[in-house]
């Protein structure tokens, strides 16, 4: 449905994405995973024929974003990173007015008007003005706009940024929904946001694409383990060992600052309250301790650190196809 | 509904929300009410003085002393006000990233931008219309000859399109909205200068060049009632070499 083929996008001396290559199939629901500057947003905008890509091709539904722009936007719903909004409307003006940019009429427009503010409970606000709207309304309202004329391409650039814990759910489920009948891209920070949603992650850092995975498979991959950091006061020398003697202890690591060590456990295990007692015990004296959890700053540093062999944080294994390394890439 | 329809009907809905129209439509017709009432007045004291010389009613030539200066005067003050109405048309959707909405939908940019063009129009012609009660009230109580002041008319709305396209292609350069109209305003005055510039230079071949690019010369043509197509053509081409800069601007807007 989506192919993207060695996609360059330069803004003048700057590369914001390189040689990015990526399919996506009908009914498939894909996450761009990244940190800020990645190049997820230019990406997006390169396939929603906003801007030309400087080299290489897109491709929507069969169209090229640049020869047969009309056709592709035809068949997309796009929610830029910024809600494209119009502060001095209601949302049913606004709304109507989208519906009629993407030609619906009467009828279509009424009936696509009522399913986009019922699917995202857009009820109470119908008749308020955008201005005096709340930033996860405005997101919710952004969030209509791009599924009123029901596309069979979807692509949302952070759809639950700024929206409460409830939404974020109920926006989760909606894109759930759609996974099947439409082809989706979403871009995200949160790793568990794409694991809940998304058959495929493409993992992009620095405009290039890392890896490409599915989130069980990525996870499985990283949450081998369960992480604690321990701060002890008074650490003896050979407390490594001492905690690597533990039962269900994987692997003990010390870090820069000697008081403080990372614990791998088993997968489904909580040590804490051992390690609790056994420090406090031996009067060490326990500063902190606390679980690590998963960010996607980890899973940089598990694709990375592998690949360059600088710790043993991520054992050398099969399931994450790394493209690409970080290392020796010019950064922007 | 076409899309340049549903442009222009978004478009009149966020004028007519925003305090900018009220306020411009309220100073320009205050002012034209102003400028013709000062012609009247002044034609009043002509009349009187006049009567005194010659002891009987003389003739007063309406066209010549009302008409005429209040058409002037107002070429002047829509130079100023109309940029002022044009200034948002792009600029915000620019600031306001609203911009990814319009060119990720499938409509065409210059749909785009007949769509602004025509909504702000349609405020202006709205406007003219009502500054049109002043000769209707000075028909009930005297007698000129129409063809001039309608002829006049024509040439504003002529010239208030180009001042407006003028204006829609400045605010395609900027997100600030002060810029866009200073912009306008510049460009405006440049061209209305090049009608002295034409006059220095005489019946030259250079002279009569640039003087057939100033705006004022067709203006003034119409005012005084004359009809000639190749004024009509001037504005025309104008205004459409406008809007085509202002779609050049936006179609390139992605390409840096
Ligand atoms: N209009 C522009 N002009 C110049 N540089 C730009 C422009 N837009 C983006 N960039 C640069 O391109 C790079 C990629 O930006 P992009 O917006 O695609 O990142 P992103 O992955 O969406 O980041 P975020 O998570 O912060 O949204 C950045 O270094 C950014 O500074
Ligand atoms: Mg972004």
């Amino acid at each position: 449905m989506i192919e993207v083929r060695d996609i360059t996008k330069r803004y003048g001396e700057l590369t914001a994405v390189q040689g990015v290559t990526f399919t996506v199939d009908k009914g498939e629901v894909l996450a761009f995973l990244g940190p800020n500057g990645a190049g997820k947003t230019t990406t997006m905008r390169i396939l929603t024929c906003f801007m030309p890509a400087t080299e290489g091709v897109a491709r929507v539904a069969g169209f090229d974003c640049f020869e047969q722009p009309l056709e592709v936007k035809r068949r997309i719903g796009y929610l830029p990173e910024t809600p494209p909004l119009y502060h001095e409307l209601t949302v049913v003006e606004y709304l109507t007015f989208v519906g009629r940019l993407k030609g619906l009429h009467a009828g279509a427009l009424r009936s696509a008007l009522d399913r986009a503010v019922e699917r995202l409970s857009l009820g109470d606000v119908r008749h308020r003005l955008i201005a005096n709207l709340s930033r996860g309304y405005r997101q919710r309202v952004g969030l209509a706009q791009a599924l009123l004329h029901d596309p069979p391409v979807l692509i949302l650039d952070e759809p639950t940024v700024g929206l409460d814990p409830k939404q974020i759910i109920e926006i989760r489920e909606l894109i759930k929904s759609l996974a099947g009948s439409h082809t989706v891209i979403l871009s995200t920070h949160i790793l568990p946001e794409a694991t809940a949603v998304c058959q495929r992650v493409v993992i992009i850092d620095g405009g290039r694409i890392v890896a490409v995975d599915s989130p069980e498979r990525l996870s499985a991959r990283l949450r081998r383990s369960e992480k604690l950091s321990v701060t002890v006061k008074s650490p003896p020398p050979d407390l490594v060992k001492r905690f690597r003697a533990l039962p269900g202890m994987l692997n003990v690591f010390d870090q820069t600052d000697p008081h403080v060590f990372l614990l791998e456990c088993e997968l489904g295990r909580d040590l804490r309250e051992e390690i609790a007692r056994f420090v406090v015990e031996q009067g060490w004296g326990l500063l902190e301790l606390k679980t690590v959890s998963m960010t996607l700053e980890d899973v940089f540093l598990h694709l990375t650190q592998h690949e360059e062999g600088l710790g043993g944080t991520a054992e050398a294994s099969g399931t994450v196809q790394v493209t690409t390394t970080l290392e020796g890439q010019p950064r922007p | 509904m076409t899309p340049v329809q549903a442009i222009i009907a978004k478009e009149l809905r966020s004028f007519f929300v925003s305090p900018v129209v009220y306020v411009v439509g309220a100073v320009f017709l205050l002012i034209f009410g102003i400028l013709s009432y000062l012609a009247v007045v002044n034609v009043g004291a002509r009349a009187v003085q006049l009567m005194q010389l010659q002891g009987a009613a003389a003739q007063i030539n309406l066209n010549d002393m009302v008409f005429r200066p209040t058409f002037y005067s107002t070429a002047v003050v829509l130079l100023l006000v109309l940029p002022i109405l044009t200034m948002r048309l792009f600029a915000e959707e620019r600031k306001l990233r609203t911009f990814e909405l319009l060119l990720t939908s499938p409509i065409r940019i210059n749909e785009v931008v007949v769509g602004k063009f025509l909504s702000v129009y349609l405020i202006f012609l709205g406007l003219l219309a009502l500054t049109g009660l002043v000769p209707l009230i000075l028909s009930l109580f005297s007698s000129f000859d129409w063809k001039p002041v309608l002829t006049g008319y024509l040439g504003l709305a002529l010239m208030g399109a180009l001042f407006l396209a003028a204006g829609v292609f400045t605010s395609t350069l900027t997100e600030n909205q002060i810029v866009a109209a200073f912009l306008s305003f510049g460009l405006l005055l440049l061209v209305w200068l090049l009608g002295a510039l034409g006059s220095v230079l005489g019946d030259t071949p250079a002279g009569n060049v640039i003087s057939y690019l100033s705006f004022i010369e067709h203006y003034d043509r119409m005012v005084r009632g004359l009809l000639d197509s190749k004024d009509l053509v001037y504005y025309l081409c104008g205004v459409i070499l406008m809007l085509f800069l202002a779609h050049r601007v936006v179609e390139s807007e992605s390409w840096k």
